[in-house]
């Protein structure tokens, strides 16, 4: 791997060198490492492109690293990564995405990635993505997540985009069993002209699952952000989603959210907020000696966190 | 020291101009200066025009000599001056070791924390990862703004009802905090407040009502007048309260 990519690694997966674990490098649309480990097994597919994640019953404490970085500009790819997490299982998933586009032709990656989430099993799922270059090639990344939980289990998926990303449509959608619970903690930041749309649908079908589907997000330059939140409860359940957003210059932010409850004793429960900085908390950082633009900053860095 | 040479400060209201400070004359270089009154007599008001958030109509302020009557909230604060919030403010995802880092300026460690909220009676270990947000109750968030201010720890500090807000309980624990402040913040105090015993441990005691100063001086003159009736509050008030 060369240095942007090696760059682009460390922006999306906090990694300097090889991880501990289970890995899968791609760069540029072909495999650039792999580990797999006694209990975890990464295997091509056949019929397309993209690899299955195997984690067998019971592993306990391991993570399995997936990143993918794009530094060829014009290269456009849709990958579909299956990951099988057995029973009892404890592990921490991290998957990311990095373009570098330098070039006038638009980079895009498509990552489809199926969990099959085992009974009792706990998974933290952490995506990132990023984008750089100065090539007038848009870095376009419409990932889509697909989520099968199994009674008991738990799922906590953390995705992040701050920067550099020019049109991202993410879709997500899960199916909760049984006292499964379902945690979204998702968190963007657009700018420029960039377009981010994210749409997630959960299923509520087993009884007592839960689910909570949490955005933060700053718009700021002509960005525009959509954000969808369709929960269903069909079985006695709590859902909750909640969208809170900064936005700044013209920046756009639009919440749309769709409970819909289909069991008299689902519990679910939507709320919203978008407006700009409150001049108040810009006032009090300057009381302490800040610029408004510092202040600014810490707040929006504050709210990322 | 700061001074204030004819301050005033006026608003437009239902089409007619409303003056909230008339001519305000104060020079504070005391230790502990408590600024009290009626409701409504002007003293956020002053307290937001030293601080800058609020532009005089007409006056001028000095801070150690020097005019600063044109200087923004930011640039006065770098040259001496903080100011806590009646109302202190909540951030959703800045924690309380963030607050006091930005308020010291520099990067602080847990023990520093520790040491300024060990002093508003907070424990640092509980606190420091804390969001400032609404988890927070109305007497953990001003201990909080009270812990920033002794963090700047400049040439003069405004507090701006430091019991609004708080249960009597809370605040009379945090009455000796402001016992010993002046030791910790080498500097003027000027806090604005209602309570007998904040009036009690000033040295200077001014009386703000209707935009004018009312009574100015030594507190345990001024005191001792004050309980006896305050100018501007109508007699039954005062009497129920007492």
């Amino acid at each position: 791997m060369d240095a942007i990519q090696k760059s682009l690694l460390e922006q999306v997966a906090d990694l300097h060198e090889v991880p501990e674990g289970a890995y899968n490098i791609r760069a540029n649309g072909q495999k650039a490492a792999r580990n797999t480990t006694a209990h975890i097994d990464i295997v091509t597919k056949q019929d397309k492109d993209g690899i299955d994640i195997i984690i067998q019953p019971g592993t306990k404490n391991e993570s399995v690293h997936i990143p993918v970085v794009l530094s060829q500009s014009g290269l456009q790819e849709t990958v579909y990564n299956d990951f099988f997490i057995g029973d009892d299982c404890d592990v921490t998933i991290v998957a990311g995405c990095g373009i570098h586009n330098c070039g006038v032709q638009n980079s895009e990656h498509s990552g489809v990635h199926t969990f099959h989430v085992g009974k009792n099993a706990r998974v933290r799922y952490v995506e990132r993505h990023y984008g750089e270059g100065d090539g007038s090639g848009e870095n376009i990344m419409n990932p889509t997540t697909v989520v099968e939980m199994d009674e008991g289990s738990y799922m906590e998926m953390e995705t992040t985009q701050i920067k550099g990303v020019d049109s991202t449509v993410r879709t997500t959608k899960a199916r909760l069993g049984p006292a499964a619970t379902l945690i979204i903690k998702e968190k963007v930041m657009t700018h420029g002209k960039q377009l981010a749309k994210s749409d997630f649908t959960v299923e509520l079908d087993g009884e007592g699952c839960h689910t909570n589907v949490i955005s933060r997000s700053v718009a700021r330059g002509q960005s525009r952000q959509i954000f969808l939140a369709r929960i269903n409860g069909n079985a006695p359940c709590y859902g909750h989603s909640e969208c809170d957003a900064i936005i700044m210059d013209e920046g756009v932010v639009s919440a749309i959210p769709e409970v819909t409850a289909n069991c008299l004793d689902a519990q679910l429960v939507h709320e919203a907020a978008i407006g700009k900085i409150a001049g108040e908390q810009l006032t009090k950082l300057m009381t302490l000696g800040l610029t408004e633009k510092e202040a600014e900053e810490q707040i929006v860095n504050g709210f990322l966190k | 020291m700061l001074e204030l040479q004819h301050i005033s400060f006026g608003v437009e209201q239902d089409g007619a101009d409303k003056n909230i400070l008339r001519d305000i004359n104060l020079t504070i270089k005391e230790r502990f200066v408590a600024l009290t009154g009626p409701n409504g007599g002007g003293k956020s008001t002053l307290a937001k025009v030293i601080a800058g958030i609020l532009t005089p109509t007409e006056g001028k302020i000095l801070l150690d000599g020097e005019d600063i009557t044109g200087l923004g909230v930011t640039e006065r604060a770098r040259k001496g001056i903080s100011f806590a919030f009646q109302q202190p403010v909540r951030f959703k995802g800045l924690t309380v070791k963030d607050l006091i880092t930005l308020a010291s300026g520099k990067p602080i460690g847990v023990p520093e924390a520790c040491d300024y909220l060990s002093e508003v009676g907070l424990c640092a270990k509980d606190y420091i990862d804390r969001e400032v947000d609404a988890s927070l109750s109305g007497g953990e968030l001003k201990r909080i703004e009270i812990a920033t201010i002794m963090a700047r720890g400049t040439s003069l500090s405004v507090f701006d009802e430091p019991e609004a807000g708080i249960d009597l309980w809370s605040f009379s624990n945090l009455i000796h905090v402001f016992e010993h402040l002046h030791e910790k913040i080498n500097g003027s105090i000027l806090i604005i407040s209602h309570q007998e015993r904040i009036l009690e441990i000033a040295d200077r005691i001014v009386v703000l009502a209707e935009g004018r100063v009312q009574q100015d001086g030594p507190g345990g003159e001024i005191l001792p007048a004050l309980l006896g009736g305050t100018p501007g509050v109508c007699t039954a008030l005062t009497d129920k309260v007492r």
